[in-house]
């Protein structure tokens, strides 16, 4: 039940028109009741970006034209954490680069807190402070001689000033975890899990308003992965920041999202709370992505006539679960 | 962002022109390049116009497709095109101030033009049917004989199938990293040069740390599989000719002695 807690900190009261000091306007709680909150579509919180019938295509003009979006649709709201999954190729990183308007769609559009971004004038630049993207291997960006200036050059970029930028940055080096000693070092001397956090902090100063991350614990031990993954984690408690995290890991998307969207050939399958999502077991499974792991424990524990609840995702829940059956 | 470039590019089709040896393609380039500079006669243009649209048909790469490879000559045909009207001495048409512009400098300006064109035409078919690494192939087995005169050949053919290679590759990472900062905030368009150059730091630094990397990464793949240059090397698909080779060779014989009666019979124009 750890999952429901966590979500009510952002509900409520968020209904009101984005203020610049939202931020800080956070404690004031209200408390949902966890039944509420699984049902999306009567979520009270306000939406931040909608994604209205998005269709993309690579290499048009050419014989090898392919359809990475086709007609996709959807709502973020302000403090979601959301979970996009979806093979390789299946067009997860072509959508998400449309959130922030790197790329064009052939036709559909977003809009961001009501504004059409891909309208003529709109400001795209600012657009890209507010949602901050983080690319696939992110550590491949990185170019300054310290940390600590690499992670100034978005901030300076959207016109903070340098006192305000250092400011930043250095809150942000703090909140991704890094220790004091890496301020001053070259980025190309840490480890691989610290340079992909300085690559977060870069985007983090912006102080985005949706942080998008694509595959952030690609090519990481497991002890970066969960590391990375919490540090994302502990960042949606501290502001109504929404989150959106793409990977393939069911895993990864079961523990940390209150709501995953599942994509598949360019098409949005499933859109839905984790329960609701990964009860779609056997279509999931058809299409080659996995349910967590828990969940085929728990398939099988019924099939030996344990009387248990299937639609289980984390290992915390299986373990009640299974100490209630037993009783 | 930059995927216009098509120079070194390989267009997927199955035609006539793909399916040919790469060496008969490459042999028939360069006998194409030469029919184009022995005579410089309005007639025969026409046929290396004929030939290379009945080559480009037979590819089915679009013709919009070549077009595209040829925007990067543009600034090199607008500079020789001037040069040759204003500097060729003749009968002059109008000047600017002393410098004259010439009839005959008209006329070889067009000519060179579509000379540079065709030339820049003919090899991007060539380019665009044939696979860098079959391309290399085909230099490396015709250049075999110079292996006598202590040339490296494999080495200089594997070379450049690498530098092919990579091309591709580094163009997507530079689109990858310049999406990565524009994400961050960063700006190409706006500002003066030397705002616009700086600009790139943050584009060329990461780019050359990725081109360093996977060149380590590429040498230690090839190391661990026991690469040690061409000797007794062998080929999982060697270049054997085909009775479609032999018909291109006619083609071009008979287009290459059609431009030689052509030309004899109607002579140069006079330059």
């Amino acid at each position: 039940m750890l999952f429901f807690k966590k979500k009510n900190k952002e509900s409520g009261i968020e209904s009101a028109p984005e203020t610049i000091s939202a931020e800080r306007d956070k404690n004031s709680e209200t408390d949902l009741s966890a039944l509420e909150k699984e049902n999306s579509s009567r979520d009270p919180r306000v939406p931040l970006l909608v994604a209205d019938h998005l269709v993309y295509e690579y290499s048009r003009g050419t014989n090898q034209l392919v359809r990475a979006l086709d007609d996709v649709s959807f709502t973020i709201r302000k403090g979601e954490f959301i979970g996009l999954i979806g093979h390789t190729g299946s067009g997860k990183s072509t959508l998400v680069q449309h959130l922030n308007a790197l790329l064009s769609p052939v036709s559909g559009t977003v809009y961001f807190n009501g504004e059409d971004v891909f309208e003529k004038g709109y400001d795209r630049k600012k657009l890209r402070s507010k949602v901050g993207l983080v690319f696939q291997y992110p550590e491949h960006q990185l170019f300054e001689e310290t940390v600590f200036a690499d992670v100034c050059f978005g901030p300076k970029n959207i016109g903070m000033s340098r006192k305000q930028a250092e400011l930043t940055a250095y809150e942000t080096i703090k909140k991704v975890g890094l220790p004091d000693e890496c301020f001053y070092q070259s980025p190309f001397d840490l480890s691989g899990g610290q340079k992909r956090r300085v690559a977060i902090a870069g985007v983090l100063a912006m102080k985005p308003e949706l942080l998008v991350l694509d595959e952030p614990t690609a090519g990481l031990d497991p002890k970066g992965r969960e590391e990375i993954l919490t540090m994302i984690d502990s960042l949606r408690s501290d502001g109504d920041m929404a989150i959106v995290l793409v990977s393939h890991s069911m895993e990864d998307v079961a523990q940390y999202a209150d709501r995953i969207m599942v994509i598949e050939k360019g098409k949005k399958l499933f859109d839905g709370t984790p329960h609701e999502v990964f009860s779609h077991i056997k279509e999931l499974d058809e299409i080659g992505l996995a349910a967590p792991e828990m969940s085929y424990v728990m398939r099988d524990l019924k099939k030996a006539g344990i009387d248990v609840n299937t639609n289980i995702l984390t290992v915390s829940e299986a373990r009640d679960e299974i100490l209630r059956a037993l009783g | 962002m930059l995927r216009d470039i098509t120079l070194g590019q390989y267009y997927q089709a199955e035609s006539t022109i793909h399916r040919l040896d790469p060496r008969t393609k490459l042999i028939i380039t360069f006998v194409y390049l030469i029919s184009l500079f022995i005579y410089t006669n309005p007639y025969v243009f026409t046929l290396a116009a004929a030939f290379l649209i009945l080559v480009t048909l037979l590819s089915k790469v679009p013709f919009k497709y070549i077009l595209k490879g040829l925007k990067p000559i543009g600034f090199l045909l607008l500079f020789t095109a001037v040069m040759n009207i204003f500097f060729t001495g003749g009968e002059v048409i109008f000047s600017v101030w002393k410098i004259e512009a010439t009839k005959e400098g008209v006329q070889r300006a067009v000519y060179m033009s579509v000379r540079l064109i065709f030339l820049v035409f003919g090899s991007n078919i060539m380019t665009l049917t044939t696979t860098p690494t079959r391309l290399t192939n085909a230099m490396e087995s015709l250049m075999k004989p110079l292996s006598v005169i202590k040339i490296p050949v494999h080495e200089i053919a594997m070379m450049m199938s690498i530098a092919l290679r990579f091309i591709p590759i580094l163009v997507d990472e530079m689109d990858k990293i310049m999406k990565a900062q524009l994400a961050r905030g960063a700006d190409f368009e706006s500002g003066n040069i030397i705002k616009k150059t700086k600009s790139l730091i943050p584009v060329l630094v990461p780019l050359f740390i990725s081109a360093f990397r996977r060149a380590n990464d590429l040498a230690m793949a090839m190391e661990a599989r026991c690469y040690h240059g061409g000797k007794g090397r062998t080929q999982m698909k060697p270049l054997r000719y085909a009775k479609r080779d032999v018909a291109a060779f006619l083609v071009s014989v008979v287009y290459m002695m059609a431009v030689i009666m052509i030309g004899h019979y109607t002579g140069s124009v006079k330059l």
